[in-house]
């Protein structure tokens, strides 16, 4: 399988009032064409910044993106001009859903006018033209009559079906890969899974390649091909989902997994969670980052950063430590 | 087989109509009317400016403009009569007629220079609020230098620089002394730091909206986003500014007029007409009652439209 998007050693700050918020800390990752890649943390683990790095839809300032290399088909996105970017890239190549559906859209124009106006812009299409594209893309994400929604405002649309239309305008241009910002984050468990089910088919549909980002370990294990599990803008663990869900081989992993509610546990069994909370990105770690809060934590962790290595194939950790046997790998 | 018939009080219950239940949310712009319409000050604002601008449109269709500045000294300070029913002023000329035309030089001056000042206040306050940093730092250090003239002070001194340097103008088969244009010019050029200041602030806040981010996300350019997207947003404050504009922009030019400053004669404007007139208070109220009274009733109509306009844009008083 060709690889798409080839991420190398990206690195994201922030220079704030208060000294420099490291968000992503050298991320290297690939996504195959027509794969699905999920990316899992907690909220304030580099996430959202990794891929808005990638599209560079960081504010700079406040942000810099330090260093890295985003190679995109033949062309590395982070040294294309702006304009390049804007013409070529966002919206066309890759699109990008938010996480909410609620203000993700603009509340005074109509749902028709911001379908169409990608079309407008990339594809220079006739007004008629993307009016007939855009019933097509509604019809596409199942939005019922979708003439007659054309003409109406975002506050005229529930929240699941302001979803289906935030996809619907991604995908205007055929973009070939999709980022979705924990795009079901905001909605209920059942429009979460319609949602989800609706992202599925379109992928058969239309071979969309797929970065996911959730905190939903759920979500991913019915979605996604391959995962990444960040914390603190480090790649912790990276695996193929099977894997991961089998073997997972990192303490932030093993602990992610541990909070998920299960329906075989006792009714009155507290739900496990992580003490403390994600380290403070003002600091850069002299360790590894997740140590003050690993249960396994050893001497070495305190004081070197563990490289990412792989330990068997398709499966890579970041961790001094064995998980098996509490030593040192 | 008989049918019931619903007793009388049944019927008189207004049966509910389920559409009515489940009607989705109201467009924006029938919202706004239906607030707009509690308004009833707004309302009468309304009605007295349709009147007024009746008053000089269809004033200029039975008075030629000729008849207006027709002077004939023999019938000077002539108190409101048959022939002329508000009286004539120091030189003889028909003061009705001269409203008439004065009106539509003042509510053309009103117009244009909001434009102006709107077009200039849009520009510089999206410009400083959007791209923020030193951008906005020279525009908003500009703005306040603006500011901080007292505008009264800076209006007298270009009406003066520029007075008589611009020649007679003809548009559409009318001729205007350049000094209208000079008054517009100096009002629009005047009046923006307050609505750059308005649009400055509204961009600050909505481009950190998440629309701006999913508009830029799809590839949309800067400019598109700048009026296609963050513009449409921030209508609301500019359109109650612009309108209130308009009343200012006629106070000033009646202001300026008035010291002798403004609109040249024969053009006659409504604060033009009131210069001169403050030696004869006393003895010959009509030279200034008439065009004062419409200066008045504009102003007050246009600030209660305007305080309607507010209250129905708003986006935070939602009820109907």
């Amino acid at each position: 399988m060709t690889v798409l998007l080839d991420v190398k050693d990206l690195k994201t700050c922030f220079h704030t009032p208060e000294g420099i918020v490291y968000a992503v800390n050298g991320v290297s990752f690939c996504l195959d064409e027509g794969g699905t890649l999920a990316v899992v943390g907690e909220s304030g683990c580099g996430k959202s910044v990794t891929m808005m790095s990638i599209l560079r839809l960081i504010p700079i300032p406040p942000g810099e993106i330090v260093s890295g290399t985003v190679q995109y088909r033949d062309q590395d996105l982070l040294k294309l001009s702006e304009n390049n970017m804007q013409s070529d890239i966002r919206g066309k190549e890759i699109a990008m859903v938010f996480q909410d559906p609620m203000t993700s859209l603009n509340p005074v124009l109509t749902i028709g006018r911001q379908l169409t106006e990608p079309l407008r812009v990339h594809l220079k299409f006739q007004p008629e033209q993307a009016q007939k594209r855009a019933i097509e893309l509604l019809q596409l994400v199942g939005i019922p009559d979708p003439k007659k929604r054309l003409g109406d405002y975002p506050h005229q649309f529930s929240g699941g079906m302001r979803q289906r239309v935030m996809i619907a305008m991604a995908l205007a241009c055929n973009p070939t890969m999709l980022i979705a910002d924990e795009p079901t984050t905001a909605l209920d468990v059942t429009i979460q899974a319609q949602i989800i089910e609706l992202v599925k088919e379109l992928r058969k549909k239309i071979g969309l390649s797929i970065i996911w980002i959730t905190h939903d370990l759920g979500v991913v294990a019915g979605l996604a091909e391959h995962v990444i599990v960040m914390y603190a803008g480090y790649i912790v663990e990276e695996a193929d989902v099977d894997t991961l869900y089998e073997n997972p081989r990192h303490p932030y992993t093993l602990a992610l997994m541990a909070a998920l509610p299960h329906v075989d546990r006792r009714r009155n069994s507290r739900l496990k969670s992580i003490p403390g909370a994600p380290p403070n990105l003002l600091v850069k770690p002299s360790g590894c980052p997740f140590a003050t809060r690993c249960e396994f934590v050893l001497e070495k962790c305190k004081t070197q950063i563990p490289p990412i290595t792989v330990i068997e194939d398709g499966h890579s950790i970041a961790c001094w430590v064995d998980v098996k046997t509490g030593a040192y790998r | 087989m008989t049918v019931a018939t619903p007793s009388p009080n049944v019927q008189s219950i207004k049966p509910i109509i389920l559409d009515e239940l489940e009607a989705p949310p109201l467009p924006l712009s029938k919202m706004a009317w239906l607030k707009f319409r509690r308004h009833k000050m707004a309302l009468v604002g309304v009605g007295i400016l349709i009147v007024i601008i009746l008053y000089c449109t269809l004033g200029g269709v039975i008075f030629s403009e000729k008849y207006a500045n027709y002077n004939d000294t023999g019938i000077a300070l002539q108190p409101p009569s048959q022939v002329h029913p508000f009286g004539t002023d120091v030189i003889g000329r028909d003061i009705l007629a001269r409203t008439v035309y004065g009106g539509q030089i003042s509510l053309l001056i009103g117009l244009t220079a909001v434009m102006l000042e709107t077009t200039l206040g849009i520009l510089i306050g999206a410009a400083s609020g959007y791209f923020g940093g030193l951008v906005d730092n020279l525009l908003m250090r500009f703005t306040e230098a603006i500011l901080i003239i007292p505008q009264i002070f800076l209006l007298l001194v270009m009406a003066k620089f520029f007075a008589g340097n611009i020649p007679n103008i003809t548009i559409l088969g009318r001729e205007f002394s350049g000094s209208v244009v000079v008054i517009i010019a100096i009002i629009g050029l005047t009046s923006w730091p307050y609505l750059a200041r308005i649009v400055r602030a509204e961009f600050l806040t909505l481009k950190e909206s998440e629309f701006v981010l999913a508009a830029r996300a799809t590839g949309t350019s800067t400019p598109d986003i700048i009026f296609r997207h963050i513009l449409p947003n921030s209508i609301a404050p500019i359109v109650v500014s612009a309108t209130l504009g308009v009343a200012n922009a006629i106070t000033l030019e009646a202001y300026i007029s008035f010291l002798g400053l403004g609109v040249r004669p024969p053009t006659a404007t409504w604060g033009n007409m009131l210069e001169g007139a403050y030696s004869y208070i006393e003895n010959a109220y009509w030279l200034w009652l008439f065009p004062g009274l419409l200066i008045l009733l504009i102003v007050l109509s246009i600030n209660f439209v305007g305080d309607g306009l507010r209250d129905a844009l708003d986006p935070r008083s939602r009820a109907v």
